[in-house]
Order: C-alpha cells, then structure tokens, then sequence
C-alpha cells in the first residue's frame, strides 16, 4: 500500500495533473461565463479521452468508436429522463447502458486480432447513429433530445460539477493504471504471447478495460446531455466527435491518462481560441494536432515528462 | 565428468515425467511441422531440442507452451495433459517460457517487470502485496539483476536483458521451462554465465528444455539432446552421440565432404566486393563482430556457417537491409547510405534465404516483375535464357508460386534474382530443407552460371556438400564471426572436425 502511494506522490504526471487543476480552479473568480462554457465541454470531452486512453494506451487496442460509449450512455440517459426518470437514475443508467453495449461489442470484437477490433467498433457508431435516426419518433432523430432535467442554469456550478467529474474520474483511472492490474493490462497489450506465458488471460483483462473505459464514457456522455439540455448525433454519437477524442488523447500524450485531459481542454480552447477563423479553425487544429502526432509521438505529456522520467 | 556443468541429475527415480510429450503433431496448412514426436523430461533434466531451420522445434516448443493447438498427441505436465489448452492456462500448470528476444514493459522498472509474472490473474489487484516486491527482488538477485533493479529496461545491456526473461520465467517457479535459443546475441563470457543459470534451473529439479540450431551451443549443458529435421525426429541420445550420428550429419554437413578442385583461376581479379570491418546489432545482440570478407570479379565465395551464425546478416548488411559500422565497397565505391533497391539496381542481387516470392503472382509474373528494368527484348531474351537454365519453370510457367513444390520455389526465387541481370548474385541457403534430387538440379544451375556466364556469386550455405564443390573460396563463420577462410581443398583437413 505504502509502496502505492509513494509512487503517486514521487510521479510527475501527478504534479503536473495538480499545477493544472490548482490552475482550473482559480478560473471561477477571473473567468467569464463563456470561458467556463467552452471549459465544462472540454472536461466532459476529458473524461472520454481518459477512458479512451485506458484502452488504446494501456490495453493497445484501437477504439475507433468512443463515441458508441458515449452515445449509448448519453441516449440511454436522455430517453429514460424524457419518461420522467429522476436524473441520478438516469446517469446511473447511462453508465450501465455504455457498459451492456460495450460488452456486447467487444467480446466477440476481441477474439479479433490486429485492425479487425477497431473496425468492429467503428461499425458499431454507424449503426447506433442509424438506429438513433430510424426511430426518430422516440430519439429525436437527427434534431435530436430535449431533457426534462438539467445538471444547473447557473455555468459557475455546471463548471464545478464537470472538473469535479474529471477530477475523480482521471483519479480513478489514473491509479488503476499504475496499479498491478495496470501493469497486466500494459503487458496484455504490449505482449499478448509474453502476458499469456506469465499466466494471464489477456482477454480477460482487455475486456475488464473495456467495460471501465465504457463505464466512464457513458456516464460522461451523461452528463454532458444534462448539461446541454439535449442529446445530439452531431454532439455525441457523430464520427467526428470520436475522431476529435482520439486526436485528444494522442495528442495530450498515449499512455498517461492525465496527458489525454490536458490534449482535450488544449484542443476544445484553440478550436473556441481560432472561431474567428470560421471554417479554417478546425483545419488548422486539426493540423496542428497531425504536427503533432508526427514530429512528437509522444504528445504534450511526453514533452514534459521527457527530461526527468527516461535518464 | 569434472565439467561443473554437468552435475549428476537428483535421482529422478521412477517418478512421472516432469513433461510428457507424446506423438505430437502439428500441420499448418499441407505442412507438417512436427510429426509424431516424443520424448520426456525429467525432474533435474536438461533436454536439447535441437534442428536446423525450418526443422519444426520451435513449432514443438509453442505447441507445448499452447502458442499452437496439435493436431494430435498429448503435452502433459506433471501428469496432466494440457494439450489444446490456452497458454495461460499451461503457463499455471507449471510452464515458464524464456523467450529468444525479450519484450519488457519500456515505462517500468527491472524489478516492476518480474513483479509482473508474480502477481495473481486477477481483476481486482490494486495493491500489490509487499511479499511481491521482496520476491521479485530475490528473484533478480539469483540472476544477477541486483545491481540494476530500479533502472528501465532499456538502459540495460543485452545479456542483462535476457536475464531479466530468464526471471520472469522462473517466478512462478515452473516445473517446466521452456528456452529458446538459450546463448543467441551473447558473448562467450556471458555464455559461460548463463549456462550455469540454466544449470542452477536443472539443479532445483525443474525439467528444462533447450531449443536450439545445433548440438553446438548445448552440448556442455544437456543431458539429452533430441534432433529434428523437417518436422521429424531424426536422432536422440547424447550430445555426442547425435553429434556422431549420421543422419544428423548428412543433414548439416550434407554427407561425407567432397574435395573438389576447382580449375586453377587466372591471377587475381580486382575485388568486386570488399566487405571492411562490418559490425551490426540487433538492439543489443551481437548479430555480426567486425566481419571482413572480398569476392573477386567472377569469383564464387561461400560463406558456410550453422544456422545463427550471421550469413543472412552479413547478406541483408550487403543489401542495405540492416544498418552496420564499418565499410562495403562496391566496384570502386561505397555502398553506404543507397537504399537497397538502388543497391540492388546497381548490380547487387540477393536471392533470400525466405524466398519471399509474390505468392499470389504467377510463376511469369513473378519473373516479369523482376524484368522491369529491362528493355523488352532484354527481358524476353532473359526470360529465355531462364527457362533454358530451369526447364522446369517453363513448364510451370501459369502456375501460382505459392502453389509450387519448396524446390521450384526455389528455382523461381534463382530465377527472379538472375532476371535483373546481377553483377553478383548473393545465394543464401538456396538448399535449405530440399530433397536431394532438386538439390542436384539446382547445383547443376549454379555449375551452368559458373561455366557460361560471368556473373560473380557469394554462397551461404550450411551444407557444407553443397557448398563445396561451388566455390573458389570458402570463409566459416561462427558466432557472427568469420574464423576461417581458405580453399575448399583444405576445408576436410582444417574445419571440417570441429564445424558441428
């Protein structure tokens, strides 16, 4: 136990994850109403890299399809409140919805190897969208979900209920990557005939990982719809929202949980930072964030942990 | 026996073998891997698995370790038959594994890295108990780990690399452990090192089994070895006895050595090839130590040497394949920093040990592909010129490569490397698992090349028989080193004794 926790407190991603949440928690009293805005979605959009990390930077797996976890867990969430469900029910629910669909998912997807378990997921988010628009009659379809409920009016207390929400979450996670769970699960991922040979069932533990990536998406994507007030395609289930999560975490840094926080606030402010641009914001983020990907592999964690952690 | 090596087993008695194999066998596709294999090993008994390859001793190893379900016969461990089962579930069985390279977690420590094969498969581990620490501490200090237990794996040095697999292996204190080519990459010194580890594993009466190339390497630690050779058992006894045996023989050194004298050549030629001090690693292993060897115009030089020894290192170092220190120079310049189709282009044609035919594309296809450099009326006197030399692939000329025989492959794949028209054609083990007959024609090819043409060859060859009669001149390469050059007429007299 002991051990636990002094490598905590001697990890430099702890201080760093630390700096910057000191940082976020001085904005209340200096930032403005907008800023706080654009800050909440970028700590929703937080968590969804984090749990995305767990499984591509610790279970090596591709999930081309965060946003079927997210989506199912938002929906599930959304449909249940629109019947007049308490909201703490339906988050609940929403978590447990991203779990029931991920296994689903990935327990035939993981007996696949190589590139076939990435594209299994990214069928899955086409087919959640299509199933979402066919039964528009109860989803809202494309214009999307109104919620009887919302998380606050006031954007002060929807600021703290999201970084509190990230804050547990990457502590949660966090810790379960470097607990000797982790550890197997790094191995699994890294040397699936190595971990096996030391006694592990790898399959076993990528879908452990998997469950708690979609247990944690879903209930983000929960929270988010009750945050906005409504559940979209376009802001939840879409593609390119997956797309925007996975560019996060590598760009934040593969394999650090924390590095894929800190990828999606720096990502959600410079594409808000760039909005005068119109069109052009989301070509240069997106340019900039494939400079990155080429030139630093390792992401923003990596340049920062560089110096002291690799002698 | 005063070799401290060689330490009486404990009295095994008649208790169950500590790993039981019986009649395994393993097809992959219409190949037979392994067929109908058998032996025992005892508690406090070293094994020797050895086989040249392509032999199917590393199939019997994953078939054993569960990397490969058999398609028949029995693995039983300690008694209990684990055949077809998952490799984690063999591995809780008593089955420890040190891999031939290691892959260690890069972020974690040495000693986070053997804590990893103590902990328990479990989901809720989240803290690891503090016995856990204590052990994999003791673990790496048996094996000579202690001085560099909070350093990253990659800072460490290659044999300290492979110690650190060999402590992974043993913490869930195997019955079984399994090792893959137990000495590759290391020096002579660290050799002597890890054979007493090993010696230490037979001495806690664990049942070991060594899967190498050659008797070679194993000889002064296995109690018994156990030879293959295409999927085959082909001898069992002692070091010495397989050593001696015939079959083994014949199957490394190609029967009984012909001494051949070549025509005497003209004075020497310029030096075609010139191959100055090469060195190359692979990460950390010693793949080939300041290798010189020259190939003169018209020349044909074989390099022999048992498989592991560096020939396809030395030949992919030739074709720009593997970066390396030191020098090659080619007619007049330096072969450093072309990429390798401009290598090739220039006149340096490697016909690769894997073949590595475009196994879909037709046996034409295969060598128009090659031909494309060629004017068209190059290339269809070329092609010509081919199906004279191989009469066989005229005759297979629509046929799918992947479909053909080992021995047409392997024509083919001749044939491909002469349609770019070499300057120097470098051969690697272009006998490798062929049937004697298919040995001739293609021995009858090279003596056409040699008799008609003017292209300069380099040989590598394990089969010593095949090699010889071929060549000018012969260089031995042992343990990425070349400790020998000479004619083939003093190959018997000078290396042929201690070559096995």
């Amino acid at each position: 136990m002991t051990d636990t926790i002094r490598a905590l407190l001697t990890s430099r991603s702890v201080w760093i994850a630390l700096v910057v949440l000191t940082v976020l928690s001085t904005l209340p009293w200096v930032a403005s109403a907008y800023i706080l805005g654009v800050l909440t979605i970028a700590y929703y959009f937080g968590v969804f890299a984090m749990s995305w990390d767990l499984l591509f930077g610790f279970a090596n797996e591709v999930n081309f399809g965060p946003t079927f976890l997210i989506g199912s867990g938002a929906y599930a969430a959304g449909l249940l409140n629109a019947h007049g469900v308490p909201m703490w029910v339906c988050l609940i629910a929403g978590g447990a919805a991203a779990l029931l669909g991920g296994v689903v998912l990935a327990v035939p997807a993981l007996r696949l190897t190589g590139p076939y378990f990435g594209l299994t997921t990214l069928v899955a988010v086409l087919l959640l969208q299509q199933f979402i628009i066919i039964f528009a009659s109860s989803t809202g379809g494309e214009i999307g979900l109104t919620m009887n409920d919302i998380l606050s009016t006031e954007a002060i207390t929807n600021y703290w209920y999201a970084l509190g929400f990230m804050t547990v979450c990457g502590a949660v996670l966090f810790t379960l990557s470097r607990s000797p769970v982790g550890l197997i699960l790094q191995a699994s991922g890294q040397d699936r005939i190595g971990a096996s040979a030391l006694g592990f069932n790898v399959v076993k533990h990528k879908l452990a990982a998997f469950c708690i990536s979609a247990v944690f998406s879903g209930l983000a994507g929960a929270m988010m719809v009750f945050y906005l007030g409504t559940a979209s395609v376009g802001t939840v289930v879409d593609v390119s929202v997956g797309a925007q999560v996975i560019i996060a975490a590598v760009l934040g840094g593969r394999r650090t949980i924390v590095g894929a926080a800190i990828g999606s606030i720096f990502l959600i402010l410079a594409g808000e930072a760039l909005r005068p641009l119109g069109q052009l914001s989301t070509f240069v983020v997106s340019g900039v964030a494939l400079l990155v990907i080429l030139f630093f592999v390792d992401g923003l964690m990596g340049l920062l942990l560089r110096r002291r952690e690799e002698p | 026996m005063a070799d401290p090596l060689h330490a009486p087993a404990p009295a095994a008695g008649a208790r169950v073998p500590l790993l039981d194999v019986q009649g395994l066998t393993k097809r992959f596709g219409g190949l037979v891997a392994a067929k109908d294999i058998t032996f025992q090993i005892r508690a406090g008994e070293i094994l020797g698995l050895i086989g040249p390859n392509g032999s199917g001793k590393s199939t019997v190893m994953q078939v054993i370790m569960g990397l490969h379900r058999p398609n028949a016969g029995a693995v039983r461990v300690v008694g209990v038959d684990v055949a077809g089962w998952p490799p984690h579930r063999i591995a809780r069985q008593g089955v420890g594994i040190v891999f031939q390279h290691s892959r260690p977690l890069h972020r974690q420590t040495v000693l986070e890295n053997i804590m990893l094969g103590l902990l328990p498969d479990k989901l809720l581990k989240l803290v690891a108990n503090r016995h856990v620490r204590e052990k994999a501490r003791q673990i790496a200090e048996r094996v000579g780990l202690g001085a560099v237990l909070n350093r990253k794996p990659s800072t460490l040095a290659f044999a300290d690399l492979r110690r650190m697999e060999l402590a992974k292996a043993i913490a869930r204190d195997p019955q079984v452990v399994l090792v893959d080519e137990p000495f590759a990459g290391l020096t002579s010194g660290e050799v002597h090192a890890f054979a007493q580890l090993i010696a230490d594993f037979r001495a806690d009466g664990r049942a070991v089994l060594l899967v190498d190339h050659n008797v070679k390497s194993i000889a002064s630690l296995a109690d018994r070895v156990f030879a293959m050779y295409l999927g085959e058992r082909i001898a069992e006894g002692t070091a010495e006895e397989v050593t001696r045996d015939r079959t083994v023989r014949r199957v490394y050194l190609g029967g009984g050595i012909d001494i051949v004298s070549r025509p005497t050549r003209p004075a020497r030629n310029a030096p075609l090839l010139q191959v100055e001090d090469v060195s190359v690693l692979y990460g950390k292993a010693q793949a080939l130590e300041r290798v010189s060897i020259h190939v003169d115009q018209g020349e044909c030089v074989a390099v022999v040497g048992l498989n592991g020894a560096g020939k396809t290192t030395l030949f992919n170092a030739i074709s720009g394949l593997v970066p390396y220190s030191g020098r090659i120079g080619w007619d007049n310049s330096d072969l450093r920093g072309r990429s390798p189709a401009a290598i090739a282009r220039g006149g340096v044609v490697q016909c690769p040990e894997t073949r590595e035919l475009f196994g879909e594309m037709s046996v034409r296809e295969n060598l128009d592909l090659a031909g494309q450099h060629l004017t068209e009326a190059q290339a269809a006197e070329q092609l010509e010129w081919l199906y004279d030399l191989f009469p066989r692939l005229r005759d297979r000329e629509r046929q799918t490569a992947r479909t053909m025989s080992g021995g047409e492959q392997q024509m083919l794949a001749i044939a491909r490397s002469l349609m770019m028209r070499p300057k120097l054609l470098i051969l690697d083990e272009p006998t490798l698992g062929l049937a004697p007959v298919i040995l001739e024609q293609i021995s009858n090819a090279l003596e056409q090349l040699r008799n008609t043409t003017s292209i300069t060859v380099l040989l590598g060859e394990q089969n010593v028989t095949f090699a010889l009669p071929h060549a000018d001149r012969i260089y031995v390469m042992e343990h990425a080193r070349i400790v020998w050059e000479g004619e083939p007429s003093a190959f018997a007299a000078e290396v042929a004794a201690t070559y096995l």
